[in-house]
């Protein structure tokens, strides 16, 4: 292990750790605030594999973050299985339609693939309204809470939640990590750097690029299913365009490829909404000016930010 | 209805359709072709025509002529001069670094719709058509304003080809949209036709709102849909091919008209998107484009 | 005079109020922590009883239902005051919360949540659109905090979400639809083309109306569903088969004066008979040009917008605090027309709340599950000045309220009062016991 790869992995178990110890502090308001953030960071991580390393910028994440949410819920719904399960198939159903949709859409590449993952979305979107007698369309349905349960663990009870979604973002943290210090990931970069000097050096890039959108659709199907199981709701709002929007900005505004943007973006958005919601209405015009200001003053992100001034070997 | 009216009908929506959405893809086309900017914010451009078109007719009475023409001259220039000010304000800075821009843009979409949602207000409010002739046809009616909207956008696009081929502005910008670093090398003040072609491809959305406005109505929240079929005009047509995105636009407009004849509407809708997805794969480049982004 | 008592609070005055509950949030928030783990703080908050009652409001403030939002905020705001100046609740003020839930599911629920842990509210109330109360429902029924909805969807009578989640204040769609069907096959015709959002909203309709309309002895001839993105509609109209003696048709969102104006262009003087549900023309002005065509069709209204020449004592009382003149438009602005037709339910669920929580002698959030009992036991809740739009039947079981529902005409570029149904009319088989759940 060298000394930036030891130093990064202390750096994310202390992420990791500092997260687990708040639990047992945050006021009740915030504790659950971060677990949601955290499950929607997972989803930002995901779609960070995709853009931040492989530079693939996808317009249609929400698709595989629907994916797993509906490939959960609808098990759980109409075929009975049990929540464990069910996260499975979800997980699955992320990883399956990233597969999928990239054997088409990575024949494109730059803006046409924008707009290919974008219509895909699109269809998946007005699929889940089309099939209203299964998915209720728009208004979704409820996960019953007691069907909420992994073994003798209530998922609604909040340390429990807390605890599943730090999990889930800790596994979606160290994944990643693991991903860009390794080989593979080292592909990914030099194909984000320059696609052409990769493919002369041998590299299969299309076979990487599938891969990269195959985890990135898992991790994005992971948060949909454990979304929906945590705080039981499945609705298709979280399969429209906005919901493809998010991830980008998110991952944009903490910083896209460092490993820890996702979340300080998410994070970021969260609260800058949150916050600014308690003093005006017009809360989405401060997010707007604060998203302009970001682009002006911080151009690579917060963590790129971070990077640049203080941490260089920051991963 | 018998078959034939039916398709007359659908193909008649379909024109209108393909007409306001080729004028409106006809500027993000533009912003997009020479300056390599996707531009989020274009739909709230469209949105602020149409909020600018409503406020403009309430102000003038007597006839909806009167009013509407105002609006046809004036809610294209303020929309033309916010996105000149967003341009020199904030594109420029960032260099039309592409992903900044992205992010940048998504802001200004949001500060367009939370400002017209505190000024103009969450209601969809009418614009009176300047006329209102009904066409009697054998098999049904049909408004004679929404043939004007096709005759009106088929002038502006040709103004527009008109200024493109025919004017030195024109050169300029093909100029600078085949090769930035040359024409800058040759003299050409890029930064300044940078905001020149930001202008005019607002102008180009807010004009299409002030047409279609008397068909719809004006609301904060209706730029979404249309930005998003622009997108993909744009892209069917062929990155920087303005003679493509127009064909896209008939071509999509048309067909979404005419599948719904054939289809349910909503797994019409699904098909036709479908569609477009499947027409990239197999050909990244658009129709008409010669490179990729 | 009466302008002067019937003012909204302002946008300023709201963010202050918030503001206030904002700097009280750290001695809250951690009180209630802190009460929920030693029960020994209860009796402290409780002891707290001229303190005022907290009622989050969940708004669509921004979002595609802002246009409701927007009078759902002004006639809560008005029942709040009038509640207020005939002495609160058991002697307490109630102050309204507001948070705007952006009409987005997930937003909502935070809102919710926000409610419950932050500001401490004794219960969540308000929003209308059913994907935000189907999502935000679940945090409620795990956080403990009643959740009363005024959103008409059926999703609370269905069983699909929990006991904690009441909707005492506004009838639901599966009600409103079969009551109509009556009306429309006696009067209007037996062969029915049904055009309607292609979503769940829509699919209530098409779905609960056909059965209804079947049962009498009419056809449903064809169902017209629109995708929801569309904004332009004339290409689905040759769909409606030739010998449709009566359309139904029920759209939502920005784009429904172009339905109507459209459906006009196509069928010119001679058309069927028309029925809609209001929902389309909410906060729309019946004199809007291009609207001529509605002339002589029929609207469901679940509160007459119209008062019409001699409405009721509490009708006017009503309208007078809410700000609405006699043809439902803001006494301040006579362009600015409300959503008559559902904001009472803001208005009536604030009642009900009130009603409850003096049955059970409400002193702070410990007695919730006793609020939630009061409430079911509640049955008649007769006409009067907490029941303006009319006599209503609650379903403890169902925690669905019923009622009488409204049938309009329009002529002159306004509508008048055609038809009143029966409560009975409007009832249905209960799917669900909420009161055997536990709390």
């Amino acid at each position: 292990m060298s000394g930036a790869t030891r130093k990064g992995v202390v750096l994310h178990l202390g992420v990791v750790a500092l997260l687990a110890g708040l639990q047992f502090v945050l006021p009740a308001y915030h504790h659950g605030n971060l677990a949601r953030v955290m499950v929607l960071a997972s989803f930002a991580l995901g779609y960070n594999v995709m853009f931040g390393y492989t530079g693939l910028l996808s317009l249609g994440h929400a698709m595989f973050f629907a994916a797993g949410l509906y490939g959960m819920g609808l098990a759980m719904r109409h075929l009975g299985l049990p929540a464990l399960p069910a996260l499975a198939l979800g997980v699955l159903c992320g990883a399956a339609l990233a597969a999928l949709v990239g054997l088409l859409a990575l024949r494109t590449a730059g803006v046409a693939f924008m707009i290919v993952t974008l219509m895909f979305a699109q269809t998946g979107y007005l699929t889940i309204l089309y099939f209203g007698a299964f998915t209720r369309g728009d208004e979704g349905f409820v996960i019953p809470r007691a069907a909420r349960r992994i073994g003798a663990l209530d998922l609604s009870e909040p340390t429990t939640r807390y605890f599943a979604a730090l999990l889930l973002l800790g596994l979606c943290l160290f994944a990643t990590l693991a991903l860009v210090r390794s080989s593979t990931g080292r592909v990914l970069i030099a194909i984000r750097e320059n696609e052409d000097r990769a493919r002369m050096l041998g590299y299969d890039v299309f076979r990487y690029k599938l891969l990269a959108m195959v985890i990135s659709g898992a991790m994005a199907g992971a948060a949909g299913a454990a979304y929906g199981l945590l705080f039981g709701y499945v609705g298709a709002t979280f399969a429209s365009v906005q919901y493809s929007i998010f991830p980008l900005l998110w991952v944009l505004l903490g910083g896209a490829g460092t490993v820890l943007g996702p979340l300080v973006g998410t994070l970021f958005m969260f609260y800058l909404i949150d916050l600014s919601s308690g003093f005006t209405s017009a809360y989405m015009l401060i997010a707007g000016v604060a998203l302009v200001l970001l682009t002006l003053f911080a151009p690579r992100g917060l963590m790129g930010l971070v990077r640049a001034r203080l941490v260089p070997w920051l991963p | 209805m018998d078959f034939g009216p039916y398709l007359l009908l659908a193909s008649m929506e379909g024109a209108v359709q393909a007409a306001v959405l080729a004028l409106m893809a006809l500027g993000l086309s533009l912003v997009f072709g020479v300056m390599r900017v996707v531009n989020i914010a274009h739909g709230e451009f469209f949105m602020l025509g149409a909020v600018l078109a409503w406020w403009f007719t309430s102000l003038v009475g007597g006839h909806p002529a009167f009013g509407f023409a105002l609006a046809l001259i004036g809610a294209p220039l303020i929309v033309g001069l916010v996105a000149v000010a967003a341009d020199l304000l904030v594109l420029k800075r960032l260099d039309y670094d592409p992903e900044r821009t992205i992010v940048a843009t998504i802001g200004l979409l949001y500060i367009i719709q939370q400002l017209a949602l505190e000024f103009y207000g969450p209601d969809a409010r009418p614009v009176a058509a300047p006329f209102s002739w009904r066409i009697d046809l054998p098999w049904f009616g049909y408004s004679g304003y929404k043939l004007f909207v096709i005759a009106a956008a088929v002038v502006i696009m040709l103004g527009v080809w008109a200024l493109l081929t025919r004017t030195r502005i024109g050169l300029v910008m093909r100029a600078t949209q085949f090769d930035s670093e040359t024409a800058q090398a040759f003299g050409i003040p890029v930064g300044r036709v940078y905001t020149m072609v930001f202008g005019l491809g607002a102008m180009l959305a807010a004009l299409a709102a002030v047409l279609i406005v008397p068909i719809q109505q004006a609301h904060y929240l209706m730029g979404g849909d249309p930005l998003l079929l622009s997108f993909i005009v744009v892209i069917i047509g062929g990155l920087g091919s303005l003679r493509g995105t127009v064909v896209a636009a008939v071509l999509i407009g048309m067909s979404d008209g005419i599948i719904s004849v054939f289809f349910s509407p909503t797994l019409a809708k699904i098909l036709a998107t479908l569609l477009v997805a499947l027409v990239l794969v197999y050909r990244p480049t658009g129709l008409f484009g010669t490179r990729t982004a | 005079m009466a302008r002067k008592t019937t003012q909204i609070q302002t946008p300023a005055a709201r963010a202050r109020s918030r503001r206030s509950v904002l700097k009280g949030l750290a001695a809250t928030g951690g009180a209630l922590a802190g009460a929920q783990a030693l029960p020994g703080l209860v009796p402290y908050i409780q002891a707290q009883s001229s303190a005022p009652i907290k009622i989050g409001f969940q708004v669509h403030r921004t979002g595609i239902g802002a246009a409701y939002g927007r009078w759902y905020d002004r006639t809560t705001t008005a029942a709040a005051r009038v509640i207020n100046e005939a002495g609160g609740i058991n002697g307490r003020p109630i102050e309204i919360i507001t948070e705007d839930d952006g009409t987005d599911p997930k937003r909502g629920a935070e809102v919710v949540e926000k409610f419950a842990t932050l500001h401490g509210c004794d219960i969540a109330f308000g929003t209308l659109f059913s994907h935000v109360v189907i999502g935000s429902s679940p945090r409620a029924g795990e956080l403990k905090i009643p959740y009363f909805v005024v959103s008409e969807g059926h999703h609370v009578a269905s069983g699909m979400l929990n006991r904690y989640t009441l909707q005492p204040g506004i009838t639901d769609v599966k009600s409103q639809v079969q009551a109509m069907a009556p009306f429309v096959h006696d009067n209007l015709g037996r062969k029915v083309t049904m055009i309607f959002p292609d979503f769940a909203f829509g699919h209530d309709h098409r779905d609960y109306f056909s059965a209804a309309l079947e049962k009498l002895g009419g056809e449903v001839v064809a169902k017209i569903a629109i995708p929801p993105t569309e904004s332009s509609f004339t290409r689905y109209f040759p769909k409606i088969p030739r010998d449709t003696e009566v359309i139904y048709h029920v759209m939502v969102g920005p784009a429904v004066l172009t339905f109507v104006k459209e459906l006009g262009e196509f069928f010119g003087s001679s058309r069927p008979e028309l029925f809609g549900f209001i929902d389309s023309l909410e906060a729309v002005d019946i004199a809007t040009p291009g609207l001529e065509f509605l002339e002589g069709s029929y609207f469901w209204e679940g509160n007459p917008r119209y008062a019409g020449a001699n409405p009721s004592e509490h009708d006017s009382f009503y309208r007078a605090q809410v700000g609405v003149d006699a043809d439902g438009a803001s006494l301040d602005d006579p362009k600015d027309v409300s959503t008559y037709a559902h904001m009472w339910g803001c208005w009536e669920t604030l009642h009900v709340v009130k009603a409850g929580m003096e049955a059970a002698g409400y002193q702070g959030i410990g007695d919730r599950a006793a609020l939630i009992e009061a409430v079911e036991a509640m049955t008649d809740l007769p006409h009067g000045r907490a029941h303006p739009q009319g006599a209503k039947l609650f379903n403890g079981k169902t925690h669905q309220v019923f009622g009488h529902q409204y049938i309009s005409k329009v002529g002159g570029g306004r509508m008048t009062l055609a038809h009143t149904t029966s409560i009975e009319d409007t009832f249905y088989p209960d799917e669900v016991d909420y009161t055997t759940q536990p709390f």
